[in-house]
């Protein structure tokens, strides 16, 4: 084995080292590291996981563009599903309490994550917001990420599922310009179809573009402003919780 | 602009190997991007050059490998190579595949 970097192939050595490049062979050690460089935060997510299973919660996070309805998707299932199932919910936005306020006007319990410039959640911001929240047993916690569909895909937060609200206004090649985001969920809420007759957005063409970069991908389609569609999602909803959430 | 928490991540990891070897400075630092881990390389570059400053890694040298995408379809078992995260089976057409090289996303070696 070479002992300058431990290639194991000392015999069919092709590559050379700095080190002899520049006149100082053997002064200088490679240390073999093999860390995962998202370690730090996949450690956290991990961490942040066992506290939900720990306390028998439910987390979804939600990613999107700004403006694709996450809030108002909230805002509509925190209130009509709120006599069934307990609800707790982490907003994360660049600045203000906007949207925490109309997730507080629903009755629930919510806490605000400003994250500056910051262009994403990680599991460390949700750890030091979960210990500020003093959540109970038994529930489901929504997360809202910050409104950007690149950045978070890289973000594990500990999460059971991963949920990628994408609207009718967006255009129907979204997932093929964002491909991470869509391969790293499990659900894609399309909203906003009651304006299906006033954009030009095909909807099988985005069905068919998200399925060819995670065929897993389960589909809701779904207006906030009129309801409609909303019926399957929270069916679904109660279903997967109830099945996942262990009777306490 | 993820790639500046990706950049700082790299710095927290290679510092405290080094520190806990008694070292105070990398001459090298080898990274492995799989060309599917979802990072844009002239940001992360960008993001490099600023967050490198003042750090054990202001003057390290920066070799990064970058792995080309390969998959395995699930329907035909044909292993391909995969572009982009939409590239179906070019064998039999399948979007069920999973992806063996491609994602890799770490610190390999440092040299101090």
């Amino acid at each position: 084995m070479c002992v300058t970097c431990g290639c194991g192939t000392a015999t069919t050595h092709n590559h050379t080292h700095a080190s002899e490049n520049q006149g100082h062979f053997g002064t200088k050690t490679v240390m073999e590291v093999e860390k995962d460089i998202l370690y730090e935060n996949n450690l956290l997510a991990q961490r942040n996981r066992g506290y939900f299973e720990g306390k028998n919660i439910y987390c979804l996070n939600l990613v999107s563009s700004p403006g694709s309805g996450k809030t108002s998707l909230l805002e509509k299932t925190l209130t009509d599903l709120k006599q069934e199932l307990n609800f707790a919910v982490i907003e994360g936005d660049q600045q203000t309490s906007f949207d925490a306020d109309r997730i507080a006007a629903t009755g629930t319990k919510v806490t605000q994550i400003n994250t500056g410039k910051g262009c994403h959640l990680d599991a460390h911001m949700i750890l030091h917001a979960l210990q500020g929240m003093n959540l109970g047993h038994n529930l489901v916690l929504f997360i809202e990420n910050v409104g950007n569909l690149v950045c978070p895909s890289m973000f594990d937060l500990g999460e059971s599922l991963r949920v990628v609200v994408i609207s009718t206004t967006e255009g129907d090649d979204k997932p093929l310009k964002y491909p991470d985001m869509f391969y790293t969920s499990d659900v894609c809420v399309v909203n906003k179809t009651d304006l299906l007759p006033y954009v030009s957005f095909d909807m099988e063409k985005v069905r068919t573009n998200a399925l060819r970069i995670n065929p897993n991908l389960r589909f809701f389609e779904v207006s906030c402003t009129t309801g409609e569609g909303l019926q399957e999602w929270y069916d679904w909803l109660k279903t997967t919780v109830t099945q996942s959430l262990q009777p306490q | 602009m993820h790639e500046l928490s990706i950049v700082m991540g790299i710095v927290r990891i290679a510092e405290a190997e080094a520190r806990k070897s008694g070292y105070d400075a990398i001459d090298e630092i080898e990274l492995e991007i799989g060309e599917l881990a979802g990072v844009e390389m002239e940001a992360f570059d960008f993001a490099w050059n600023q967050a490198k400053r003042g750090t054990m890694l202001d003057k390290a040298e920066k070799i990064v490998h970058r792995p080309e995408g390969i998959a395995r379809c699930l329907g035909c078992g044909q292993t391909f190579r995969m572009n982009n995260l939409y590239d179906a089976c070019t064998c039999c057409g399948s979007c069920f595949s999973d992806i063996v090289q491609g994602r890799e996303f770490k610190v390999k070696s440092i040299t101090v």
